[in-house]
Formats: C-alpha cells, structure tokens, sequence
C-alpha cells in the first residue's frame, strides 16, 4: 500500500508531465464530497443537539419563544429521574444478556459447521443466510405473527406439548416476555453474522497444528481451549464488541413489539425512550441529553474497535 | 467464505478485518476442505451432530419458510385453531389483494427512488474517499480514516431528533431528498472502508507496468485498475441499496405522512393494525414476502459473488 506512491512519484512525472504536479491537492479534492454530506447530515444536527441538550425547551418554546441556556441543568435532571435509571438499567441487561446469548449460540453453530460434514454445512449455512438475509421489519412482522397470542403457532405448539396455561398467552403483555422474546429475535437475527465469522475464523486454525497436538495426547476440549480459542480470539473478541454495541441501541425490534401492544412506559429500552421524548412529546432537549449520551456512551465503546481497524489500516 | 463483505443492515468491517483478502481466506478454505476429506470414516459421534446440524437449521430458517407457507393460504385456513404446517396454500389471492390495496405501489416507487439516490451518490463519494486514502499519503489522512471509523459507529437513535429537527427546518420532512441525504451519510463511511480494502487490493504493480507501456496515470487507472474494482463497486453498491431497502428508524422520524411511505414504514403499518383488529395474516404474509424476497434473493446472489477472487487472475494473466 506504501508502494504506488513511491512508484508512481518516480515514474509520474517523466511519463506525463504536468497532471502529477498539484499531487498533494488531490487527496484533498477526493474527500471533499464524503466530508461534505457527512457534515451536513451528522455533523450540523450534532451540534444542534448538543447546543440544545444545554437548553429549556419547554412548552413556550414550542410556540417560538427563543429556549433558554441552562447549561447542564437537563443532564441533572436527566440523571436525577429514576426513570432514566431504569431505562439505562434495562438497555444495559438487555444488551448484556443478548450479547452473550448471541456470542455463545454463534460459537456454537460456528464449531458445529466444523464438526459436520460438508451437506449439513451447507444445509445450516443456507438456513442462516435466509435468515440474515431478511429486512428487519419483514422478519418483526413474521415474529409478532409467530408469537400471536389468537392464531399463533407458537403457542399451538407448546399447547399442543401440554402446556395448557399457553392457550391464548400474550407474550408481549408482561415485560419480562417481551424482553425475552425480543432477545429471542435479536439472537435470531444475529447469530449468522456471528457464526461465519467464527467459521471464517475457525478456517484459518491449521489442521496441521491440531493433529500435532492430537498425537500428542491432548483431548478435544484441550485443544479447543489451548488452541483454537487463542487463535480466533482476535475475532471472537471483536464480534462481541460489535454485538454489544449494536444491542445497547436496538430500537427497531422494540418499536415494532411495541406497536403490536404493549406498554411502552415499561418496556422502553434508550432509543424508544429518546424516540418517545422526541417525537413523542417534542422535548427536544431532553431527547437532546439522552442522545448526547448514548453517542458518548457509543464511541466510549467504539473506540477499542476503531483502535483495532485503524492497525489493520498502518498494515 | 460468506463474511468476507456483509450487505447487511450495520454491520461493519469486522468480517473483513481477520482476513484481508478474500483470496487469502478461500485458499484456506479449500485446504480445510481436502484435509477433511482425508479422514472421512464412519462416527456416531459425527452422525449424532450432524441430525442436531440439520434441526438447528430447521429451527432457524423456519420463520422464514412460516412467512411464504402463510402468504400463500387464505385466511380462512389461518383463522383454524391448528396451523396448516406442510404443503404451500398455492394460492396467490393474498398477493394481489396486497396489490389492490393501493398503497404497496406508491411505498414501492419511494423506495425504490431513496435506494437509488442513495446508491448512486453512496458509490460516487466513496470511490472517491477510498482512492484518497488507499492511493495517497496526506496530511490529515488519519484523521479522516479515524473519523469514517467513529461515524460508522454513530448508532442513527442518537442522531434522529436532531436530524428531524433539521430536516423539518429545510422543509425537506417527508421528501426523497431529505431521506436520501440521511442515508448517503450513515451509508458513506462504511463503503469508503469496505471500498478501501479493494483499491488496495488490486496491486499498483499494475497501474505502473501500463504506464511503462505508455499509459498516462489517469489512463492506466481508468483501463486497469477500474475493471478490477468492479467486484468491490458491486459489493458496495448492494451493501448501500440494501441499507436504504431496509432502513426504518431514520425513515420513521423523517417521514411522518401517511401517503409517503417506504416499504419497511408500510409494512410496519400492518403491524399496528394487528394490535387493534383481528388481522389479515395472510396478507401480511404475503406483503412481508414481496419486501423479503427481492432483498433475500440479491443478498444470496452477492454473497456467491464475492467469494472470486478479485485480482488472482489478472496477475497471471
């Protein structure tokens, strides 16, 4: 990657003879337009939002009153409402808990596309892909007719094993089965990206190194703790992060198990809850402070996987 | 094979990073496929995994095979007690009841224009960007490599508010436009990294033999190395249509009007319906398909795509 430069400074300029001159305003041009749009569709309303988290933005507001400057007092009030807590707690369960349902779940289907012989493979791989495939919303509108509580086959299915009490049980009623049923589809939505990405990784262990140690007597559980483990773990670890950032924001999926009727006062998780403030009941600066601190929360996460992307980059 | 590029709604370049080029990862595949090969003896062991391999899979794609199954019985037959599990209705009356809804046509069209904006300009500013930083040493390049990183991270739940109120005070709420300039910028970042991996994969070594031969620079890269990247402009450009097929937060604050509608907004319409009245299930079904099946089908299509190599053979030949 170092060396078209290097090349191409030697033999641009005996070749042709003016166009290499301006060389060092290219780049510059280059990015320009990305660095355009991305300043007017995030760069300005990010502004904008952290100039109005600092603001009042009450009912006279709304009817054009220019806000007030108040500095941090929404924040205070923000982390002094029990409220937020309980929605920052639930966010973070919710994230935890899928994250690592999705990361063992993956690994899982990931060793047992090793394990199996190349039909399976191929059989659990094109299951997968179906489902990773499908548009969010399309899949949310398949799960909510899953999970029906009239007509649903789920229910049938588990009435049908006996357990009566499911005749007619609304899953989304109580907040407990709603989480768990979303934690159901966001696993389900996000165990293939998780299980190639190990397969890829798994791919990359010599088969070589594992025979050697299977002569030497280690069992399977030894080499998959001493060997495969320590060489996917780059991956393993970047997946997980990348989980647990996407399911800290989740929005889509509770929105739309929401819209099928529940209350959304007990199962808001951050983005329904910036969403209702916002739209909701325009309390834009309060929608302002907890975007502000989803964002910080977001990059204080990001920032060891852009760390790691930015070495691949210098490589 | 599969993860070397996700066209898939957020996911960045994790898949790409463990491996850095696809032909890299297929050699090794391959090698694992012939060891394999090697000591295939019969284990109950491997029988036993092998029947849990084809339930788990049963279990995960069943929902999607439960949309089709349900989109092709009439509702007569949804409404029964017990689930018609096996054999395809076989009847299309769900679809076209869709389509003489009248709303599927119009929530069609304005998605089909976003997605297009979208991918057209998403392409141009990112070939761009990719160049910039993969052909080019300059001052304040690792910023912008580090802040394409960050922005793709930036999660659209903390940014829609500020966008709404910014869309709605360039009066470009409910407008192709205003959408469109929403997802050029969440959509940019990603396929300036995903194009970056590309650019540098097709070797200067190239460029600079043709322009020995006489090509100018401009040339050299218009004839050579461009040909090469088409395999990455595909890749890229599906992973920008699908992310403006599929988007719905943005789509759900910026467009409020119930006549302009995309097809994940107009699908979710549906949704709500089901929480107040007995629904149609077999039109949803049937509507949930007609979004799907385009999408599944190019998503399937690329992932096949991807997997040749991308510059292999042009140093051989």
């Amino acid at each position: 990657m170092t060396t078209p430069n290097l090349v191409l400074e030697q033999v641009g300029p005996t070749r042709t003879d003016k166009p290499r001159r301006k060389r060092p305003l290219a780049p510059y041009l280059l990015i320009l337009p990305a660095i355009g749009i991305l300043i007017l569709a995030l760069g300005y309303p990010l502004i904008w939002q952290f100039v109005t988290s600092m603001q009042k933005f009450g009912l006279a507001q709304q009817f054009g009153q220019p806000p007030e400057f108040v500095w941090f007092e929404n924040y205070i009030t923000l982390f002094t409402d029990p409220y937020m807590w309980t929605v920052v707690a639930r966010s973070i369960a919710f994230c935890l808990v899928t994250a690592a349902v999705t990361m063992i779940v993956g690994t899982l289907m990931a060793l047992l596309m090793k394990a199996v012989n190349t039909g399976v493979r191929i059989t659990i791989q094109i299951s997968m892909l179906l489902a990773w495939a499908m548009p969010v919303v399309a899949a949310m509108t398949v799960w909510n007719w899953l999970i029906d509580w009239r007509r649903g086959v789920l229910n049938n299915v588990l009435v049908s094993m006996g357990f009566d009490q499911f005749q007619n049980h609304n899953w989304l009623a109580d907040p407990l089965s709603f989480f768990f049923i979303a934690m159901i589809i966001v696993v389900w939505m996000s165990v293939p990206f998780v299980a190639f990405s190990i397969y890829a990784g798994l791919t990359q262990v010599s088969g070589e190194v594992l025979e050697a140690a299977q002569m030497d007597g280690a069992t399977p559980t030894q080499r998959l703790w001493y060997i495969i483990v320590p060489i996917i773990k780059p991956v393993l670890a970047i997946i997980l992060l990348l989980q647990i950032i996407w399911d800290l924001r989740v929005f889509t999926q509770i929105r739309l198990l929401q819209d099928a009727g529940s209350i959304a006062s007990e199962t808001n998780l951050l983005g329904t809850y910036i969403y209702q403030l916002g739209v909701g009941s325009s309390d834009f600066a309060m929608a302002s402070a907890v975007s502000i601190f989803v964002l910080v929360l977001t990059v204080a996460l990001s920032w060891f996987y852009v760390r790691s992307m930015l070495k691949e980059d210098e490589s | 094979m599969t993860s070397t590029v996700n066209p898939t709604p957020a996911i960045p370049a994790v898949a790409v990073a463990p491996h850095p080029t696809p032909t890299a990862q297929a050699r090794s595949t391959a090698r694992t496929g012939t060891e394999r090969s090697g000591n295939r003896r019969f284990k109950p062991g491997r029988v036993a995994l092998g029947v849990i391999g084809v339930v788990v899979s049963l279990i995960w794609v069943f929902p999607v095979y439960w949309m089709l199954n349900s989109s092709l019985l009439p509702n007569v037959v949804l409404q029964n007690t017990t689930p018609t599990w096996l054999p395809f209705g076989g009847s299309f009356d769900n679809f076209v009841a869709v389509f003489e809804g009248g709303t599927f046509l119009p929530a069609l069209g304005m998605s089909t224009a976003i997605a297009f904006i979208t991918v057209t300009f998403c392409l141009l500013l990112a070939f761009f960007g990719a160049l910039a930083i993969s052909r080019f040493r300059f001052r304040g390049r690792k910023t912008f490599v580090l802040a394409v990183l960050l922005i793709q991270m930036l999660p659209a739940e903390g940014l829609f508010i500020a966008q709404y109120k910014m869309m709605g005070s360039l009066n470009l709420l409910n407008s192709i436009v205003g959408v469109s300039i929403i997802y050029i910028a969440a959509v940019v970042p990603f396929t300036i990294w995903m194009l970056r991996g590309f650019v540098a994969g097709v070797p200067a070594d190239l460029e600079e033999a043709a322009m020995i031969d006489g090509l100018s620079r401009t040339q050299a890269f218009m004839r050579i190395t461009f040909p090469l990247l088409a395999p990455g402009l595909i890749a890229s450009g599906v992973y920008a249509f699908l992310q403006a097929w599929n988007e719905f937060t943005v789509a759900l604050v910026l467009l409020q009007n119930n006549s302009d509608q995309t097809l994940p907004l107009w699908l979710r319409g549906f949704i709500q319906a089901s929480a107040s009245r007995a629904t149609d299930w077999g039109q949803v079904m049937a509507a949930s398909t007609m979004v799907a099946v385009p999408v599944i089908i190019f998503f399937l299509f690329v992932q096949g795509r991807m997997t040749s190599g991308l510059v292999s053979g042009a140093v051989k030949g």
